[in-house]
């Protein structure tokens, strides 16, 4: 196995930590870095694609295993739609292996290039929270090594509490290593997708509620830079499936080369270049005018239909766009509220962002309800993930304002998830998680990893005594 | 990779983590008990650093970082006691440092003996020493963390010469010769790890007032503070500058001096 000094960073390219690198291929060469760190006293941390916005696969100074080659998918069952595949397997693979058979992932996120292993360690949600639940709902068995070098497989009957516990567990109980999952039948590569636009926040939050019982996906983009009888307005887009015999081809829209987003631009422009453009409007202002420019063309309401990877991964469209936020990257901060408070709180987030002149330049709302993962982050309310660019100049600024924000979303009952937000204390998830959670976490931690050797610096700010 | 799980004092607390919004860079200092080496750890915990302080004197070191981190308020320095010509500790000292870091970002070999032998006489033992400590002290680290950040691709390594190394003069060979090599050996660094995307910095101090300049024989023009030093270094780094004299005036005087011929040179009791 060889190990290289690398530069790891978060996803936003705002945080960065070198450790060793080893890329495992097998679950023998897992178990041989855990033997390796605990006899050289170092910490190590499962990585996939490295897709979080904060350091939930960072281990500064200690080893990060790239799960990235154990990416086979091992069995498929195009009768059960009952899918096996190896912790590293990216959404990408998974999708386009299951869909042009009729089936396709029950969750996903908003890109596929995301591995299991990490979308289990998160728990992810996609669009369609409200009505599937995160990822972990749909996995009927998993087998993951620990660090002592056991081989545990769990299920929702067998090893249940390690099921629930893991799963959502930020990879710090054991490291995935074979995943199966149920996927969902389909009749259609296609979804029929309804836009409205809404013209406030109160609008906002109540077609995300009205809507989802009656669709399969509901989202909405809100443009958090508008302030006054507009603040919170955007647009909602809710994607139902086709039923049997909607699609008079079926067999040919589930077809990968007509699901997946062309390269280019009009055939010519190439879109991995597009972060160069798109880097010059990434202020203030620039974004206020895309902001508007895009609210204002989402005025009509319209009703197509359009493939579900073009509608899920919509961060895939524009490639590294996450460079276009510069130099000092970007952070994430996703705030998960119930039904009730929700309104309020973010009334009150946004006004404090305009006062502070820190407006999120993107804001992304989704309808959620709870489930029985040990750390869950959702609740039977919405979602608002908003997008802040970090300079050195506002640093200190935007720290103390997501302090505030921190303060208010408690206060409101709400919750942040381990994906997405970089800046939560140990106190604040102590809050929200409750003392009883942390403490059985805790003790699961003592049990699969005796030795503290699975140790992200997600872990070290949140967790560690 | 080494073993880093002796136990090199892990009792010490640790510093907070990073975030986006609260960066910290993270740095070891070699030598940072006094003069330069102390200056330089209380100017870059001011502007954020994390540090790793290394050297010999248990007591000036836990001192130092009481210092720092009560003027930080928090975790900004921890203490390392070791001694730079125990080269076999280097390679599982800094993967612990690393590791107690969390990460690495800057080192900076300040460690530095010098043994005047006198105008006339010779000193084969603190000529030797000022080679072990000064130049071979130096390889030891720079060498893994040289791999270390080439394999990062990132990363700056500070390497603190002396204007002493500019020219032989009767005054002190060997620490002439320890602070030539040093500079060469930093400069073929340099060569080395910019197409990797590191900086190698070279610092050559003229005189500064510290302990070493009470070994100094004769005048000591132009001497300044360690924390003025410890400015420009600081300086030097944030523009990823190659090679520093200070007081800058030196790189002037040391222009001149490396002209002046030999014939004259050898004549001259300087």
């Amino acid at each position: 196995m060889q190990k290289t000094f690398t530069q790891f960073e978060n996803f936003g390219h705002s945080l960065n930590a070198p450790s060793y690198l080893i890329q495992p291929n097998t679950t023998e060469d897992i178990y041989e870095a855990f033997l390796l760190a605990k006899k050289k006293g170092l910490t190590v941390t499962a990585r996939g694609a490295g897709r979080s916005y904060n350091d939930a696969a960072l281990t500064g100074g200690g080893i990060v295993l790239d799960m990235r080659g154990m990416n086979v998918i091992t069995e498929w069952d195009n009768s059960t739609g009952l899918v096996t595949a190896q912790s590293g397997t990216t959404l990408e693979q998974f999708w386009q292996r299951v869909e042009p058979d009729g089936w396709w992932p029950p969750v996903v996120s908003g890109t596929m290039k995301t591995t299991l292993g990490g979308c289990l360690s998160a728990n992810i949600h996609g669009k369609n929270n409200f009505k599937m639940g995160p990822i972990g709902e749909h996995v009927v068995e998993f087998t993951a090594i620990l660090p002592t070098g056991a081989e545990i497989t769990c299920s929702p009957k067998k090893n249940a509490d390690l099921f629930y516990s893991m799963i959502s567990g930020l990879g710090m109980l054991g490291i995935f290593t074979s995943i199966t999952m149920q996927m969902k039948r389909i009749h259609s590569g296609l979804l029929i997708i309804d836009a409205l636009p809404v013209h406030n926040l109160h609008e906002q939050l109540s077609a995300l509620l009205e809507g989802a019982p009656n669709n399969d996906y509901i989202v909405g983009w809100m443009d958090c830079i508008a302030g006054g009888k507009s603040l919170g307005r955007g647009q909602i887009h809710a994607a139902r499936y086709l039923h049997e015999g909607d699609d008079p081809n079926p067999l040919e829209t589930m077809k990968i080369k007509n699901q997946i987003l062309p390269p280019r631009i009009f055939g010519v422009f190439p879109k991995s270049m597009l972060h160069y453009f798109m880097a010059p409007f990434m202020n203030n202002f620039g974004t206020w005018g895309i902001n508007t420019a895009k609210y204002v063309v989402s005025l009509s309401k319209h009703t197509f239909r359009q493939s579900h990877a073009g509608f899920h991964f919509l961060l895939d469209y524009v490639p590294d766009w996450e460079f276009s936020y510069g130099r000092g990257g970007l952070i994430q901060y996703q705030s998960f509220i119930p039904k009730e408070t929700a309104e309020s709180a973010w009334t009150e987030i946004l006004k404090l962002s305009h006062k502070n002149h820190l407006p999120s330049y993107l804001g992304v709302t989704k309808r959620h309800r709870p489930d029985k993962f040990l750390l869950t982050h959702a609740v039977d309310g919405f979602s608002l993930a908003m997008d802040f660019k970090v300079t050195n100049n506002n640093r200190a600024k935007l720290n103390q304002l997501l302090q505030e924000f921190d303060r208010i979303v408690l206060q409101a009952g709400g919750r942040f998830y381990f994906a997405k937000n970089s800046e939560t204390t140990a106190e604040t998830a102590a809050n929200f998680y409750g003392n009883e959670t942390i403490a059985k976490f805790k003790k699961l931690k003592k049990r699969c990893d005796p030795n503290g050797l699975l140790e992200s610096d997600l872990y070290r700010r949140i967790f560690a005594d | 990779m080494p073993d880093s799980s002796k136990s090199f004092d892990q009792t010490q607390p640790k510093p907070a983590q990073a975030t986006p919004l609260n960066p910290r860079r993270r740095g070891i200092i070699i030598g940072a008990s006094e003069g330069i080496g102390a200056a330089l750890a209380r100017k870059l915990a001011k502007e954020g650093f994390t540090l790793a302080l290394l050297a010999r004197r248990k007591d000036k070191l836990d001192e130092l970082c009481a210092e720092i981190n009560a003027t930080a308020n928090e975790i900004r320095a921890m203490a390392y006691v070791h001694d730079v010509a125990k080269y076999d500790e280097v390679p599982a000292l800094l993967s612990r440092v690393v590791a107690d870091l969390g990460g690495l970002d800057l080192v900076v070999f300040m460690a530095g003996v010098n043994f005047p032998p006198g105008l006339t006489s010779y000193n084969f033992e603190g000529d030797r020493k000022m080679i072990e400590v000064n130049l071979i002290g130096a390889m030891a680290w720079l060498i893994p963390v040289a791999e270390m950040f080439q394999s990062a691709k990132a990363g700056q390594i500070v390497g603190i010469s002396s204007v002493a190394g500019d020219r032989g003069r009767i005054g002190n060979p060997g620490y002439n010769t320890s602070k030539a090599a040093l500079s060469t050996y930093l400069e073929a660094l340099r060569n080395r790890l910019a197409r990797h995307g590191v900086n190698v910095l070279t610092v050559k101090p003229g005189f500064v007032k510290t302990e070493m300049l009470k070994a100094a024989q004769g005048a000591t023009p132009f001497a300044i503070t360690p924390e003025k030093a410890a400015d420009d270094i600081y300086t030097a780094m944030r523009k990823r500058k190659q090679l520093i004299y200070t007081a800058s005036i030196w790189r002037w005087i040391m222009l001149i001096i490396q002209h002046v011929p030999s014939v004259i040179f050898r004549r001259m009791s300087f």
